[in-house]
């Protein structure tokens, strides 16, 4: 066990070294920020003289090695565009993008887990097929477009909700949050919407595939012949058996959730990490793209450690050989 | 989009020669019997004819310049152009450009954008996992540590990334969702191979002394390729939907030959104002062509996979 | 209640209230800036912002019309010795008084500000000396001729010496101060501790991405200002900006999207409408034969030729693009400067629109059949930028030249751009200082390192006609000779086709009933120029 968990650290160590390189070199062919950054106004010795100030004129080897003592001791780099610490800068957007991802998060769970027992207990009727049907439709739906629908159907037409923005924020310990007022709470509701509905489809299926499978178990049979009533059967013996899977799916999909994330927040204006990203890619803000992407690979790499080691802790028949091949 | 969709859930064993008609007929009996499906399947192909033949239907060249007129530029559907020859039953954008054939041309470049990425990145794929299953040891823990890796990143991102070192593009569009897609083909591929490799048919060929390459080609890779035809059919809808995210974001395709997503991102800015069809009819369109893959898909999901059948 | 004392009420409040009952006011802006240092980022938002807290030796009014601000009056001693007389009684926020010895304070620090990726030295560099002769009058030797060092004072904003710790003299020197222990960071400022200056307004608060707030400085020398507070609230995204306005969130907000303002007026809301310094225009490679984007020429570069250059000219419909694309809020541009500033020429109109004309004039220049034409573009830079350029293309396409456009994002654009990429482009302009010798150094006189020219001119057009033109206005301290230079430099590279402005922008601002804002042709959003109506 310790020999795996070194050799997988190992590798993880590996692959963030050479992601590093690849986001470096990647982030460093888009454009020159000078540019974009540079008042007009300026002339040839002026921009030399900035390009200096940002370490640019260093060459690409360089530049890569103070990124990497730096990124070392915890330093991302600084914004070009804010002159502040990029990492900061990042970590200042995540609870507005958590926050929204969480909310997603739920009305995927309390939508989809009913409608998909509700399909998996009858799936020959009606009913059934079509919460299938919408679920096949809640993937095929783009993302964005889907988005701009809801705006225009509750914003622009019905005028019922804000069209974007985060609306009014309170603080709780030091970060400001929407969920707990009202404004706030209208402004998250349609974004959080667009990003849950991908995985409400998710989560009907999980749940269908579950209660299909539960109804034929020893236990619910049983259970049915002790007498209980159908609603205790489902409500009790066949949900908590298919929250499993469906909790352990989405806690994975957390992370694709705060990257397409990048979708929704642009499409509602949330100012969130995403949107942060988009702009940044905008503004030519290397040290800020960079940052982000490298936290992104850190945060996947956790995640699959986290993951793998905990399939081969519980799960005796993953054989570790399988696992790391 | 998500793994559910893109992975049938097990490596299925291939089909062999029934006695039963021929496994074509067979086939399709199986798939007709779904009425969704046929008509999921009708569809596609009018679509695909539609995007084929845009040229020769559509009223107007959305890409000829000299066939626009800015004074036409944002007509409500059912307008008369200027002349009063021409109606634009879906409307016009800013440049005057009839809707209808935007969204058709738009088809062209989106269809054309899914399935060309899909079927290199399966080609590509395919190769890579089945050499990975076939020779195993060392090559293939090195392959699927790196499809395993990939496949961790949500392929937005990556494509978003790709995409804003490379530049806008047709090609790099393609070349974007090539790289994020191989590995699906390549892990799926090497699932079904591995349980093909041990089967007896393939003993039988490696007695003979057939080449390595006419056994994996030849043998081994046919014997794999049904559940990848799954695959490779929900990844179209996935490719074109990715390509219209991207092209929204403002990295895909190019403003001169707009696909159906940039198309709805050109119309973003319009729907505020009450100007919905710029955006709204592309949008239907995308959403059709993308849900009648999804239901072909998923048929042939039932129909190749004799797990599922009871 | 009895009739006088209603009407005695109503004009009281006339007279009284109206600051009183509305004291705060909330903007909605589309760029926040990137600093509150005044001297860290030499752009549009953080210049805006700035004036609210610091001020400079002259003001800009809304035309870009220099006016006294800490100066009271200014007078060039001889060819290269300016004075400035400073105004008596002003004090910064922290209560220390200003003085000409803040000015030098603030010449000396511009240079040394940390990582600034686009520094005010553009606007100081031209200063070799100063001196305090007293508190209040200050003399600023140049190297040569500087007729434009008025302008070039208005654009950075003055701190204290006092608040930074300087106790003694400064000896000034373009090498480095002496007598300034240490200058304040960057950071000293957004966190509030440095930002003391002499403005309208002090600082009160700034939360990155969230607000910056303002308040009302009760000891400023002139009118004070109409607002307890004020609040900035950067919304970049252009639907939830209007959103925020029309559901009351704030009271006001800059650039709402052209196609929007109708559905604004109809709301109730007023819209404000500024011509702009900002000219859009085509710049076209007239380096030599080898142009990477035309086709169909045999390897000859046809903009070399002036007929094709007036043809491309004539060709297109500016009302047309105004009218369609910019729903009419635009101007035909007939120059690189809007009528009115300093340099343009009295009468200069806009090309007519003249497609049959165009391609004769194509034919005679051995072009019958047109060519192909790639015209580069950036797709989110200026007001519907890759929609112009598209409607270009539109017309270009129907006199024979066969033009795609190559919109990409302003990063991607800009490296192509300066790499010599496009063989014409379309891009914006905006005139800082206000006068016609910005946009002719930079965008079409002959690119030249030491002197500071055509740093914009990717085009490439050179003329040492008009180059000679511009050496001499910039030498030339009387103002009557150097507009009369100007116009005739403007006028010879108009005439000869060497860039081909298309329109001029016209900023609007949106904002709710009650109050008023007088539109800036520098584009800024300023709480200053916001009064309660009435």
């Amino acid at each position: 066990m310790l020999v795996y968990l070194l050799r997988r650290l190992g590798q993880s160590v590996f692959v963030i070294a050479a992601m590093a390189v690849l986001v470096f070199v990647g982030v460093y062919a888009i454009g020159n920020p000078i540019d974009i950054l540079i008042n007009p106004e300026a002339d040839q010795n002026e921009r030399a003289a900035a390009i200096a100030r940002l370490g640019l004129d260093k060459p690409l080897w360089e530049q890569f090695l103070v990124f990497v003592s730096n990124a070392v001791q915890g330093d991302l780099g600084r914004s070009f565009v804010y002159s502040t610490d990029a990492l900061g800068l990042i970590l200042s957007k995540l609870p507005a993008t958590l926050e929204l991802a969480f909310l997603a998060l739920v009305i995927a769970i309390f939508l989809g887990v009913p409608l998909g027992m509700l399909a998996g207990l009858k799936p020959d009727s009606i009913v059934g097929k079509t919460i299938m049907g919408g679920s096949i439709l809640g993937f095929s739906l783009p993302n964005f477009w889907q988005g701009m629908m809801l705006i225009l159907l509750f914003a622009v037409i019905f005028k019922v909700l804000p069209s974007g923005g985060r609306g009014e924020t309170v603080e709780v310990l030091g970060v400001a949050v929407s969920f707990l007022t009202l404004d706030g709470l209208s402004h998250m509701l349609l974004p959080a919407v667009n990003l849950a509905l991908f995985k409400t489809s998710l989560v009907i299926r999980l749940a269908r595939a579950g209660t299909r499978e539960a109804v034929l178990q020893d236990y619910v049979k049983f259970a049915r012949a002790k007498g209980l009533k159908p609603r205790r059967i489902v409500l009790v013996h066949i949900a908590k058996n298919i929250m499993i899977p469906v909790v352990t799916v989405l806690g994975l999909e957390l992370g694709s959730m705060i990257a397409f994330a990048v979708v929704t927040e642009s499409v509602f204006a949330w100012p969130g990490m995403g949107k942060l990203l988009i702009d940044s890619i905008q503004h030519l803000d290397r040290p800020v793209v960079v940052a982000y992407l490298m936290l992104t690979v850190f945060m996947f790499i956790l995640i699959n450690l986290a993951v793998d080691l905990l399939y081969c802790a519980l799960d005796p028949r993953v054989r570790i050989s399988e696992v790391s091949a | 989009m998500t793994d559910a969709l893109k992975v049938p859930a097990a490596p299925a064993p291939g089909r062999r020669l029934g006695w039963r008609g021929t496994p074509v007929a067979r086939f399709a009996a199986e798939f007709g019997a779904s009425p969704v499906a046929v008509a999921a399947l009708t569809v596609t192909i009018v679509l695909a004819l539609l995007a084929t033949f845009a040229n020769f239907i559509t009223p107007q060249n959305p890409y000829d310049l000299a066939q626009l007129d800015i004074m036409d530029g944002m007509l409500p559907p059912g307008s008369t152009d200027f002349a009063g020859s021409m109606t634009y039953h879906l409307g016009t954008d800013q440049q005057g450009r009839d809707m209808l054939s935007a969204i058709i041309f738009g088809l062209r470049m989106s269809l054309g954008v899914g399935v060309m990425s899909t079927f290199i990145a399966l080609s590509l794929g395919m190769s890579i996992g089945v050499l990975a299953a076939y020779f195993g040891g060392k090559v293939d823990t090195v392959i699927m540590r790196v499809v395993d890796l990939q496949l961790s990143f949500p392929s937005i991102l990556v494509a978003l990334i790709l995409l804003a070192a490379l530049g806008k593009g047709v090609d790099k569009v393609i070349l974007a969702l090539i790289i994020v897609q191989w590995a699906y083909y390549a892990r799926t591929v090497r699932g079904s191979a591995l349980v093909e490799r041990r089967k007896e048919y393939i003993e039988a060929a490696a007695c003979l002394a057939l080449s390595h390459r006419r056994i994996v080609f030849r043998h081994l890779l046919p014997n794999c390729l049904p559940p990848l035809i799954v695959v490779a059919t929900v990844q179209v809808a996935h490719a074109i939907a990715l390509e219209a995210t991207l092209s929204f974001l403002g990295v895909g395709v190019p403003i001169t030959e707009p696909s159906l997503g940039l198309l709805i991102a050109n119309g973003y800015d319009y729907m505020l104002s009450g100007k919905y069809w710029v955006a709204f009819f592309p949008g239907i369109a995308l959403l059709v062509t993308i849900v009648a893959i999804n239901l072909v898909g998923d048929r042939l999901r039932d129909v190749l996979n004799p797990r599922l059948k009871r | 209640m009895r009739k006088s004392t209603l009407l005695c009420a109503v004009s009281l409040a006339a007279v009284l209230a109206s600051p009183a009952v509305a004291q705060e006011l909330t903007i909605g802006i589309s760029a926040e800036p990137s600093a509150l240092d005044p001297h860290y980022h030499n752009l549009g938002p953080n210049n805006a912002m700035r004036r609210h807290m610091f001020e400079s030796l002259l003001l800009t009014d809304e035309n870009q019309r220099l006016s006294p601000g800490l100066a009271t009056s200014y007078k060039p001693l001889d060819d290269t010795t300016w004075e400035f007389k400073l105004r008596e009684g002003v004090t910064f926020h922290d209560g220390s008084p200003f003085t000409a010895k803040d000015v030098v304070f603030t010449v000396c620090r511009i240079p040394t500000v940390e990582n600034s990726p686009s520094s005010f030295t553009v606007y100081t560099k031209g200063i070799a000396g100063m001196e305090v002769k007293d508190p209040h009058t200050l003399l600023i030797k140049t190297d040569t001729p500087f007729p434009l060092l008025p302008n070039e004072v208005a654009a950075w904003g003055i701190l204290s010496a006092t608040a930074n710790g300087v106790t003694g003299d400064i000896g000034f020197s373009r090498d480095g101060c002496t007598g300034i222990d240490s200058y304040p960071k960057t950071e000293d400022f957004n966190s509030g501790k440095a930002a003391i200056g002499t403005g309208m307004y002090k600082f009160k608060e700034f939360t990155r991405g969230e607000e910056i707030v303002f308040e009302r400085n009760d000891d400023y020398w002139g009118d004070k200002g109409a607002w307890e507070t004020v609040t900035f609230r950067p919304i970049t995204s252009d639907g939830p900006r209007v959103a925020a306005l029309l559901s009351g969130d704030v009271d006001m907000i800059d650039n709402p999207p052209l196609q929007d303002l109708e559905r604004i007026k109809s709301e109730g809301f007023q819209v404000a409408q500024g011509l702009s310094n900002r000219v859009i225009y085509l710049h076209m490679d007239q380096h030599g034969e080898e142009t990477p984007g035309i086709t169909g020429t045999d390897g000859k570069n046809p903009l070399l030729d002036k007929r094709v250059r007036k043809a491309i000219s004539i060709a297109i419909n500016r009302e047309a693009i105004v009218e369609r694309i910019m729903n009419g809020v635009a101007v035909p541009a007939g120059e690189l400067l809007p009528q009115g500033f300093f340099g343009t020429t009295p009468g200069a109109e806009a090309e007519k629109y003249d497609p049959e004309g165009a391609k004769k004039l194509l034919a005679e220049a051995g072009y019958p059949d047109g060519f192909g034409l790639t015209l580069g573009s950036p797709n989110d830079r200026y007001i519907n930028d890759a929609q112009v350029s598209q409607a270009v293309a539109q017309m270009l396409t129907r006199i024979g030249i066969e033009t795609e456009v190559d919109a990409v994002t302003a990063s991607t654009f800009f490296k192509r751009r300066n790499a010599h990429e496009f063989s014409m482009y379309l891009a914006g302009w905006g005139a800082a200082t206000g006068e016609m010798s910005s946009p002719l150094r930079a965008l079409v006189a002959t690119p030249d390192k030491v002197k500071g020219y055509g740093g914009t001119n990717r085009g490439r057009y050179s003329n040492p006609e008009m180059d000679a033109l511009i050496d001499q206005a910039l030498a030339t301290v009387d103002d009557d000779k150097r507009e009369a230079l100007l116009q005739q430099a403007s006028q010879v590279v108009i005439e000869d086709y060497g860039i081909l402005p298309l329109h001029f922008e016209v900023t609007p601002w949106a904002f709710r009933k009650g109050i008023t804002y007088v539109p800036r042709a520098d584009q800024y959003t300023l709480a200053l120029g916001v009064k309660p109506a009435g």
